[in-house]
């Protein structure tokens, strides 16, 4: 599987990464020799396979831990805002969104 | 005196209980190491205030009788592990000045049991690595060096720091996490023990998220005795981890004079490929003979999906990975770099605060996960780890541990050409099928190769059966008298 420009163009943004112009081909042929190693996968026959979705062991029984829907945290509004990059009062802070 | 950065934990621990020196003279020991090798860029933060602060409340608590099963033990603590109110980046820049209001759920445990923590470890960005080159904060050294050569060794990843830190002598014992060999892997390298326990045995609250369904915590240490202590306090049931095990945690460190007398060792043909370095063959056919004469029986097994295992690995992780690192978003906590929109600020924060092999990974994951090609790569990598799993099942119903080598090879170095990211990741193609499966795995320092450097030995058991593990670990241990006080302290 080989990676073009405008396909790495897309993944950086549904990322969130900015890549400039400039490193979009070397990024493409980076990320095209890790995919076309990973192509070796094709040839491992899967059919009937239930995918294995997570590490718990179902074979013990063990499932996801549930616990009573109700609060049991909370009134710590100045730790949550503690390391915020911009703690504006009581909230975080970003640039604006809505004009 | 003795010198009391060599000691194992164990014998710490009795010597603290009589009284032979204070908790407060070993932390200060440590601290003293910890100052005489800065070089080895082990630790991105020290903390020599708490250490000296807790050391004086383990003598005092050892003065009344109620010393915990780690009092007074100088520990490091990987930096991936929060720490309430000590600085905590996960090596990378984005989490630069970063200080938790809370404390993980293991560091927690290794806190209440009176251990003493000396500061955060240096590792690879997010745990992204096997050589700790990718830390934001520099390269760790091994404390070891080949035979006759000066230039510097990586100590393996990412728990890097971890590894250097206790074979180096400046921690007795520390924690690392384990997502596809980044306990076993350095441990292998600088030749000391390490464990990953059973996927759900220790809580991942805390602990700065890679992948979330492959990663698990666990002990570094110069013993196997000490694994076992320091891994009986790390496990337990936490609710606050929905994947962690509701099931009680044996006394490990009982296990460990068992014996391997009447157990079935696997010896899995996969792992021996054509071109299987020559000396690592030769130490696992070893550690094969140590386990006979002690009275095992070996059993040729096969494990097919082996060499399936690292491509899947490398789905599956950065799949993960993409959607755990999405909430570095210059909003929370963390780096910011403004922008003109909130998607701007996004896309440069995460560009500035991410190093290369971060990003790399966040972008495979990215696609991997994305519209289109979800079935191909995330689903078929799903199955995958289904049949990895089923191979496990049924070589465990033939026999008791499997054993392989840890590493394919010894520690490379620092300076080394490592611009082939394939080549990097299959450092770790013996131990991410354990991740994948689940599975509890640990590395025994097993020998030297011919250029005086460490080489480990694996020991895999099925899920919840770390005692069988530790009871192999231990007769490889004694088989083996690694030298591993060869390095000076």
């Amino acid at each position: 599987m080989s990676l073009d420009k405008a396909t790495v163009r897309k993944i950086a943004t549904l990322a969130r990464i900015d890549v400039p112009e400039a490193d979009l081909d070397a990024t493409a042929a980076r990320l095209s020799g890790i995919l076309s190693w990973i192509e070796q996968l094709n040839e491992v026959n899967t059919d009937g396979v239930q995918p294995m979705s997570g590490g718990l062991d179902e074979s013990m029984g063990l499932k996801l831990g549930w616990r009573a829907d109700v609060v049991n945290d909370g009134g710590i509004r100045d730790k949550v805002l503690a390391n915020a990059p911009d703690a504006n009062g009581a909230f975080f802070g970003v640039p604006k969104v809505v004009e | 005196m003795t010198n009391l950065t060599t000691l194992t934990i164990a014998a710490a621990r009795d010597k603290l209980a009589k009284k032979e020196f204070t908790a407060l003279e070993l932390t200060e020991a440590h601290l003293a190491a910890m100052e005489k090798h800065k070089a080895l860029n082990a630790f991105i933060t020290e903390t020599p205030d708490i250490a000296c602060a807790r050391a004086k409340e383990s003598d005092a608590r050892i003065q009344s009788g109620k010393a915990g099963a780690l009092e007074g033990i100088p520990l490091g603590i990987k930096d991936l592990f929060c720490t309430e109110g000590v600085q905590t980046t996960a090596a990378s820049h984005i989490l630069e000045g970063f200080t938790p209001q809370y404390e993980s759920t293991v560091s927690q445990k290794l806190r209440d049991a009176g251990s003493v923590m000396l500061g955060k470890l240096n590792l690879d960005e997010f745990a992204m690595g096997s050589s700790n080159m990718t830390s934001y904060f520099g390269p760790v050294k091994s404390p070891w060096k080949a035979k006759g050569r000066s230039d510097d060794l990586v100590p393996g990843g990412s728990s890097g720091g971890s590894a250097a830190a206790v074979s180096g002598y400046l921690a007795m014992g520390a924690t690392g996490t384990d997502t596809g060999g980044s306990i076993r892997q350095p441990a292998s390298f600088v030749g000391i023990v390490g464990v990953k326990p059973t996927y759900g045995r220790c809580s991942r609250w805390g602990i700065v998220a890679f992948a979330s369904s492959l990663d698990q915590a666990g002990p570094m240490t110069r013993t196997v005795r000490d694994a076992a202590i320091m891994l009986k306090v790390m496990c337990g049931h936490d609710p606050k981890d929905s994947t962690s095990a509701k099931l009680d945690v044996p006394d490990f460190e009982a296990a460990l004079g068992k014996g391997v007398k009447g157990l079935r060792i696997g010896i899995p043909k996969e792992y021996r490929p054509d071109g299987l370095n020559g000396e690592v063959a030769a130490l696992w056919d070893k550690g094969i003979q140590w386990l006979k004469d002690a009275g095992a029986t070996t059993v040729d097994i096969s494990l097919p999906h082996t060499s399936a295992a690292l491509p899947t690995y490398y789905i599956v992780a950065p799949a993960e990975a993409s959607s755990n690192l999405a909430r570095y978003d210059g909003v929370r906590y963390g780096q910011r770099v403004e922008g003109r929109s909130l998607d701007e600020m996004y896309s440069k924060t995460r560009a500035a605060g991410f190093g290369f092999e971060v990003k790399n990974r966040i972008l495979i994951g990215t696609y991997v996960l994305s519209a289109g090609y979800y079935d191909a790569y995330y689903l078929k990598a799903q199955k995958i780890r289904a049949l990895i799993l089923k191979d496990f099942s049924d070589a465990f119903a033939k026999v008791d541990a499997i054993l392989t080598p840890t590493a394919p090879t010894a520690a490379f170095g620092l300076n080394d050409k490592q611009d082939d990211p394939v080549a990097m990741y299959l450092n770790d193609v013996f131990t991410v099928p354990a991740n994948l499966a689940g599975i509890p795995g640990a590395s025994v320092p097993a020998g030297l190769n011919s250029e005086g450097l460490p080489l480990g030995l694996q020991v895999l058991t099925k899920r919840w059966d770390e005692e069988t593990m530790f009871r192999v670990c231990q007769v490889l241990e004694d088989a083996a008298q690694f030298p591993y006080l060869t390095v000076t302290p």
